[in-house]
């Protein structure tokens, strides 16, 4: 989800304020969920435009905002070798055991 | 580029392609086609050009709102047009743009928004008609882009739309307002002003089919879901109730019901118009410009003061995490 940009750094040195990303909490119970970015000179900054951004009609309780630049990200492609652990263990799921239908509470 | 990634693109194209088919979303670091990347951005920071323009024809009447009520939701609507314009640079951002070159690129005249912004706002009813037309074509424009194959964008207009709504309906409510409480006066000023943009509001959905020759290859990647002459149409078959239910006459003497189509004809657009106000000829099109230059210009010094506050700050708080660690 998060393009990991080359020259963050020296766009930073140029006085551009750096990238964040932002996460926000709907409602009590639920995750932080990404929301989308924004730039701002620090994390306090990042907060309070988070707040107007993102919060206008009562949207969330509680907000993260984190540099982009501090996001390590796996690559998004699905082919990815990178989840081909997950592929090949079908033991993992209730489905791959087979119980006679009557046992109850299964 | 490699002649390993070169020798691969046949496959990476083919993969793209399959996940577009499947009606999957293309994000932010997968690989795409070059043209499908520059296609985007160019989209996209149109759109959020248009969105910061688009604060000024409305911003103009804040401080001559007629009522508190009036300039509180105008208040309200002018900062959704700037939230807009943010969510949307953040997503051609996803896309490798660089916002300060976007805005430098816009202040330059080097990129476009929409041509509807270069028209003036002369009276309060054009607030109440901007919100109703104009917005209501931009509606229509983008509940389709909520399905954009491009993730970061279709997410964006997911927020969008459901902010729009409430745009389209002050408008209406403005001017429904001034038609059946007004006095003559200000019925005559929504006639005047439905007569001034109903022509432009017809024109932001884009040339017509014949004259746009890159919708076959946007509709192919799903950036585009719709041709502009559909989404026109379904703008006219949905907005001449809207008229009449208001009490006001859309100009053009061709509008009729169509039984055999099912839908509304209408008039020929008036497209050297169009071209001519694209192209930098409308009637606001430099002081729309010079004015996003201007507030760019005059918030320097804000941006150079947070910075510093910013640089500051983080040195003090490193000594100070420096002095715990002892």
């Amino acid at each position: 989800m998060i393009m990991l940009r080359e020259g963050m750094d020296e766009m930073c040195a140029q006085g551009e304020w750096p990238l964040y990303e932002v996460f926000v909490r709907s409602k009590r119970g639920l995750n932080h969920v990404h929301v989308g970015s924004l730039h701002a000179a620090d994390g306090e900054m990042a907060l309070r435009r988070a707040r107007d951004l993102f919060t206008r009609r009562n949207e969330g309780v509680s907000i993260w905002v984190v540099k982009s630049a501090d996001i390590t990200a796996s690559s998004p492609d699905e082919k990815d070798p990178f989840f081909a652990p997950s592929a090949d263990k079908v033991y993992r799921h209730p489905t791959f055991y087979d119980i006679p239908d009557n046992v109850p509470h299964m | 580029m490699t002649a390993d990634t070169e020798a691969a693109t046949p496959e990476l194209e083919e993969h793209f392609q399959r996940t577009i088919d499947r009606d999957q979303r293309i994000e932010p670091r997968d690989w795409m086609p070059e043209g499908y990347r520059k296609t985007l951005i160019r989209q996209v920071a149109q759109h959020a050009h248009s969105e910061i323009i688009g604060m000024q024809p409305e911003g103009n009447w804040i401080t001559r709102a007629p009522s508190l009520r009036r300039k509180a939701i105008l208040l309200a609507k002018v900062q959704d047009e700037a939230g807009h314009g943010l969510y949307l640079y953040s997503a051609a951002e996803t896309l490798g743009a660089d916002r300060a070159d976007l805005t430098r690129k816009l202040i330059e005249g080097r990129q476009k928004y929409s041509s509807i912004f270069n028209y003036p706002t002369l009276s309060f009813a054009d607030v109440g008609v901007i919100g109703w037309l104009v917005d209501g074509a931009a509606i229509c424009n983008q509940v389709p882009l909520c399905r954009s194959s491009y993730g970061p964008y279709a997410r964006g207009m997911v927020r969008i739309c459901k902010e729009e709504s409430f745009h389209q309906r002050q408008g209406y409510e403005l001017l429904m307002t001034m038609m059946r409480r007004g006095t003559e006066a200000q019925r005559r000023m929504v006639q005047d002003a439905t007569d001034r943009w109903w022509w432009p509001s017809l024109m932001m959905f884009g040339p017509p089919d014949h004259d746009s020759p890159n919708t076959a290859q946007s509709m192919a990647w799903k950036v585009k879901r719709h041709t502009n002459d559909e989404l026109r149409q379904r703008f006219v078959d949905m907005t001449v109730p809207q008229a009449e239910a208001l009490g006001v006459t859309l100009p053009d003497p061709e509008l009729a019901w169509n039984p055999e189509r099912g839908h509304y004809d209408f008039g020929e657009i008036d497209w050297d118009e169009f071209k001519r106000v694209v192209s930098g000829d409308g009637p606001c099109n430099a002081q729309r410009v010079a004015q996003r230059r201007r507030a760019h210009d005059d918030g320097a010094w804000v941006r150079g003061a947070a910075t510093a506050y910013a640089a500051k700050h983080s040195d003090t708080s490193h000594d100070h995490r420096g002095s715990q660690g002892l």
